[in-house]
């Protein structure tokens, strides 16, 4: 029996990191906003490693945090270690990374969203979506209740027919076995949605009271206050370290022993994995050279004994699992608390969505996160994000929000799903930004902070401090473009003597002379030229000082870049009767519906010979 | 779209009387004047009426003359396609109009995409609505022509070494991109196999393009400016080269008051060689006309052979005109009359004058040294290329213009390694990964991804 439960505004099936930023930004712009979820006890949950950040996840993190998103303050406040990652490579490639407090991150996201005004929390299976004229109209609960809804985000994670492996032991099952989704990727191929499979795995957990940490590297954290979120209250918290040890020669022969009970290599798992995510097994015949493997032991919480083994992710039979850990130094006697499994699970290529993460096929329908065939907690709340901004302007009936490939992360992560042929779970990386330079975690404020405030979802209290920080920077950077010292002073050459810095030859100001790779901030700050500067606001004048040449290089590329993204071409363009396309090209074209002239270029088999023949198409029915 | 100045040869290739480099783009006008003089002063081509012809010079980075050349402009919107344009109407045939074009492009012009000139004429409102589907005729088959001819180019032994080429780059590209986004996994770059793939690349670049420049040679051929005093055995030498009488020989100095030009064909190489007059000083009109058409052409030649008397040793008016000669590295010191034992050229003094060049003991009439000359001029020719294998290598001007690009990026990087942090590094070696992808069309972006995933051993 179906009932009618209610009527919401935007729905959201699955509670991880895409749908709690979904439900949150579209309750938080206004809408009436349901987050569903299989199970109460694990939203945000982090069923693999227990970490967030890193080089370009780091990044995203903080672009969600000046859009008004949720993850950056939520690690703030469950964190167990920080530290940065790639310092004295640069200021685009470097990176904050936390080791988080799975428990506590759940906790507190839960009550994030049970204290959030316009939204319901509800624990149900969603069965089935149902439309009306390719439209949206409301979903269908397992136990009958149907919700009248305008928007549908879909944030599955890998639940979707989700099946455990673990040697030749094969089960029905989402991750960390929960109850899997077993019925909505029937009613999204009825849809006329186009499902793919993917596999990934976990390694196995182990009882802390059970390693010898005395044969591992200690790997403590950086000890300074460090925050993802901009707004984030910078205090100390104590720290836990992380553990270096490594694999033998001893594991590997384990390994190899029993390689014909390895479902990746007995063929049993078909979806395709990740190569930046290797399963242990896989590592060990594809580098057979190499005798060792460096695994990290990484506390999952501060109230918990079970620590994650960073670096063996596998699906080998249980009982080789625990043969080969205990081949590690330190793990001799270790003892499994979860063991490590594979995870196959449907995901929705791409393809079929456009830039908004709304699916061409059905309006209203928006997917988000690992169903849309990425992987990583950040690349998931990314989306969700965008999915709940872009569900709440559907609402509102306005434009979609698009960030750009030179705004953030989160545009190059979009636009990448929407344009490239994935055939792997995706994951960002800093070398997939072309504006590196310009995308760098210290600035995601001052790039996106305006523009979260312009959705409806910086508040005040965060836009306060934005502008504080604005001036700060205007009015230091001014100050330090006017401060300025003859070669005549004493004090100055002394200084720049003692620095191993060339003498002055012409008047010079502190700016000019921050340019120098051996001046930094502190320094000016030590000769008492200036007084005392924020840390957040001396490392502006550093990046901006030091880097101004270079980022005035990748300012020139984004003009050019840009020319050809605000060249926009008509979502209901019929290709077909384009003349003079490749064939290939034309497919290509009518699958995507690229939104610019831009995004056409970057579609795999479209070749500038088809960007042509689109200009002079649209130029001739400009005329007619 | 972009909407740039750009410029291309809009004649057909082989040998013509003049050939035409097209230029379009708003500020194109004031390229060309950069780079152009108005044979009567003050008909600067900026300040001439539109659709007016100016005579001049082009001129090169020396400020040196290239080509007589006239220079046609025309405003916008008055012109084929509809934006400010300037045609160079050169003279001296095809590969004088190449030289022209290079010139052009070192102003900032970008070479024109197949039918781009034809697609801004479209864009611009210069043709009939009814006419896109013939203008994307052209463009196609332009593209696909284009396309023919340059994979027709990289077949064989040239697509392999453009391919080692990328993957050097590929490499380097890895090592840094696997450094940011694993270093965990990775460990710690190695700085000097970074800088010694961001050499061998660079390095692999030049080689391309001087390899193309080679097979331009044996397209195009060289010349060969034979000179020195009169009398001192020019005309000879022209005919022992020739191996048949020509020019008309005496004992009587400046006989020879014209240049003479004669083909000859050095192992495949065609070589031009220019016998020029006694450059020096003359009352006599004729003479001088021939004296400052050998000034010109020994400016212009590829190498040049000076020669001396041994027997009238060495003269004021020998260093007079060896001082003359420009860019010494091209020439070949050819001391003639060995065979007489009047010897009044000591071997000090020719190692005190001609340092570090080639020198050769001949006598023209009894045709000693005439060979070796011809294997010096060879060898000069190919000076440091990558093996002979690949002398039927040929770069289009296309090409070159991406590889230089390219090479720009990744020489600044060589050059900035020890200075800047790794990410602005990899602005650079990303920028020369681009412009060298162009090329085969390879996405190397891509590729060095995947490279990192089969040469690490990456994963959490």
């Amino acid at each position: 029996m179906i009932y009618n439960a209610g009527s919401y505004e935007v729905i959201v099936i699955g509670a991880g990191h895409a749908g709690c930023e979904a439900a949150l930004a579209s309750a938080r712009m206004g809408c009436k906003t349901l987050l569903c979820t299989l199970s109460m006890e694990h939203i945000a949950l982090m069923p693999c490693n227990p970490s967030i950040g890193g080089p370009a996840k780091a990044q995203v993190v903080r672009e969600i945090d000046a859009l008004g998103g949720e993850m950056a303050i939520n690690i703030d406040k469950s964190q167990l270690q920080m530290r940065i990652i790639n310092t004295g490579k640069g200021p685009a490639v470097q990176a904050l990374r936390a080791q988080a407090d799975k428990l506590e991150y759940y906790r507190e996201m839960l009550k994030t969203l049970l204290a959030q005004e316009n939204l319901d929390v509800l624990m149900a299976e969603i069965q089935d979506i149902e439309t009306r004229a390719n439209r949206i109209s409301g979903v269908i609960t397992k136990t009958g209740a149907r919700y009248d809804c305008r928007c549908v985000i879909i944030t599955s994670g890998t639940y979707l027919k989700g099946r455990i492996i673990i040697g030749d032991v094969m089960y029905d099952g989402g991750p960390g076995n929960q109850f899997p989704a077993m019925k909505l990727s029937a009613s999204l191929i009825n849809n006329g949605i186009e499902l793919g499979r993917f596999k990934t795995g976990t390694p196995p957990r182990i009882n802390r009271r059970t390693v010898d940490f005395s044969k591992m590297i200690e790997q403590p954290g950086d000890g300074r206050p460090l925050t993802f979120s901009f707004i984030s209250p910078k205090q100390k918290k104590p720290q836990l370290s992380c553990w270096l040890t490594h694999s033998t020669p001893r594991t590997h022969r384990i390994v190899m022993d029993n390689i014909e009970r390895a479902p990746l290599f007995t063929g049993v798992i078909k979806g395709r994995g990740p190569r930046y995510c290797p399963s242990f097994e896989d590592k060990v015949v594809r580098f057979a050279h190499k005798d060792a493997h460096q695994l990290f032991v990484e506390p999952e919480g501060r109230h918990t004994d079970e620590m994650y083994v960073q670096g063996l992710n596998t699906s080998l039979p249980e009982d080789v699992q625990i043969e080969v850990l205990r081949s590690i130094p330190g793990l001799e006697n270790v003892r499994i608390i979860r063991t490590g499994y594979a995870i196959e699970y449907d995901y929705v290529p791409p393809s079929q969505l456009k830039l908004s993460l709304e699916t061409k096929k059905i309006e209203g329908l928006f997917t988000a996160g690992q169903i849309n065939g990425t992987s990583g907690y950040e690349e998931a709340a990314a989306q969700g994000l965008i999915a709940g901004i872009n569900a709440a302007l559907k609402v509102q009936e306005q434009e979609p929000f698009i960030l750009k490939r030179n705004e953030a992360y989160i545009g190059v992560l979009i636009d990448d799903l929407v344009n490239k042929e994935i055939d792997e779970p995706y994951r960002l990386l800093t070398s997939r930004a072309e504006y590196r330079l310009l995308l760098r975690q210290d600035n995601a404020d001052i790039r996106l902070t305006q523009i979260g405030r312009e959705i409806g979802l910086v508040d005040d209290t965060r836009w306060e401090i934005f502008n504080r920080k604005m001036e700060s920077i205007a009015s230091t950077r001014e100050m330090f473009q006017e401060v300025s010292f003859t070669p005549a002073d004493e004090k100055m050459t002394t200084f720049l003597d003692v620095r191993g810095s060339a003498r002055l030859k012409d008047r010079v100001s502190l700016w000019e002379l921050l340019k120098r790779p051996e001046i930094h901030v502190e320094d000016f700050e030590n000769m008492n030229w200036i007084e005392t500067l924020p840390g957040e606001i001396s490392e502006q004048m550093e990046i901006q000082s030091k880097y101004e040449g270079y980022i005035s290089k990748q300012m020139e590329q984004v003009r050019k870049f840009e020319k050809m993204e605000n060249r926009k071409l008509p979502e209901d363009l019929d290709y077909s009767e384009v003349y003079g396309l490749s064939n290939e090209a034309r497919q290509r074209l009518k699958d995507v519906k690229p939104g610019s002239m831009g995004q056409a270029s970057r579609i795999t088999g479209v070749n500038p010979a088809d960007i042509n023949v689109l200009y002079i198409y649209l130029e001739k029915k400009r005329r007619n | 779209m972009r909407d740039d100045v750009i410029g291309a040869i809009s004649t057909p290739p082989g040998e013509g009387g003049i050939a035409i480099v097209r230029i379009s783009g708003e500020g194109c006008i004031e390229k060309v004047s950069q780079i152009f003089q108005a044979r009567v002063s003050g008909k600067d081509i900026q300040v001439q009426r539109p659709f007016s012809l100016t005579l001049g010079w082009l001129k090169d980075e020396k400020n040196e003359i290239l080509d007589e050349v006239l220079v046609a402009k025309m405003n916008a919107p008055r012109s084929y396609t509809g934006e400010e344009m300037v045609e160079i109407n050169c003279h001296g045939g095809s590969i004088t109009a190449r030289r022209c074009l290079q010139r052009v492009l070192s102003t900032g012009v970008r070479l024109a995409d197949p039918g781009e000139f034809t697609r801004r004429a479209f864009m611009n409102g210069k043709m009939d609505a009814a006419q896109a589907e013939a203008v994307i005729d052209i463009i196609r088959a332009k593209t696909d022509r284009g396309l023919k001819l340059a994979m027709k180019q990289l077949e064989g032994k040239n697509s392999e070494y453009v391919k080692q080429l990328e993957d050097c780059l590929i490499e380097a590209n890895m090592l840094l991109e696997a450094n940011l986004d694993f270093s965990e996994d990775v460990g710690e770059l190695d700085y000097d196999q970074l800088r010694r793939l961001l050499i061998n690349t660079r390095d692999g670049i030049d080689n391309m393009i001087r390899a193309g420049e080679l097979g331009n040679i044996y397209k195009d051929g060289i010349s060969v400016a034979i000179c020195g005093k009169p009398n001192v055995g020019k005309s000879s030498l022209l005919n022992a080269l020739l191996r048949k009488e020509r020019a008309i020989v005496t004992d009587i100095p400046g006989t020879t008051r014209d240049l003479i030009e004669e083909y000859i064909n050095i192992n495949g190489i065609p070589v031009k060689l220019i016998d020029t007059a006694g450059i020096r000083e003359t009352s006599d009109i004729v003479e001088q006309i021939g004296i400052s058409k050998a000034q010109q052409a020994v400016k212009e030649a590829e190498l040049v052979v000076f020669l001396l008397d041994i027997e009238a040793g060495m003269t004021e008016e020998d260093k007079a005109i060896y001082d003359y000669i420009e860019n010494k590295e091209r020439v070949i010191v050819l001391v003639n009359k060995d065979d007489l034992m009047e010897k009044n050229i000591s071997e000090e003094e020719i190692e005190q004058n001609f340092t570090e060049l080639r020198v050769i003991r001949a006598s023209i009439k009894e045709e000693i040294g005439i060979q070796e000359l011809e294997d010096i001029i060879e060898e000069m020719v190919g000076v440091g290329l990558i093996d002979s294998d690949n002398l039927e290598f040929t770069v289009s001007l296309r090409q070159k213009e991406t590889l230089l690009a390219g090479r720009e990026y990744i020489q600044e990087a060589i050059e900035a390694m020890e200075e800047v942090p790794l990410d602005c590094l990899g602005v650079d070696i990303q920028n020369g990964l681009a412009r060298l992808g162009e090329i085969t069309g390879r996405n190397l972006k891509e590729e060095s991804i995947d490279r990192i995933f089969r040469e690490f051993c990456i994963g959490k």
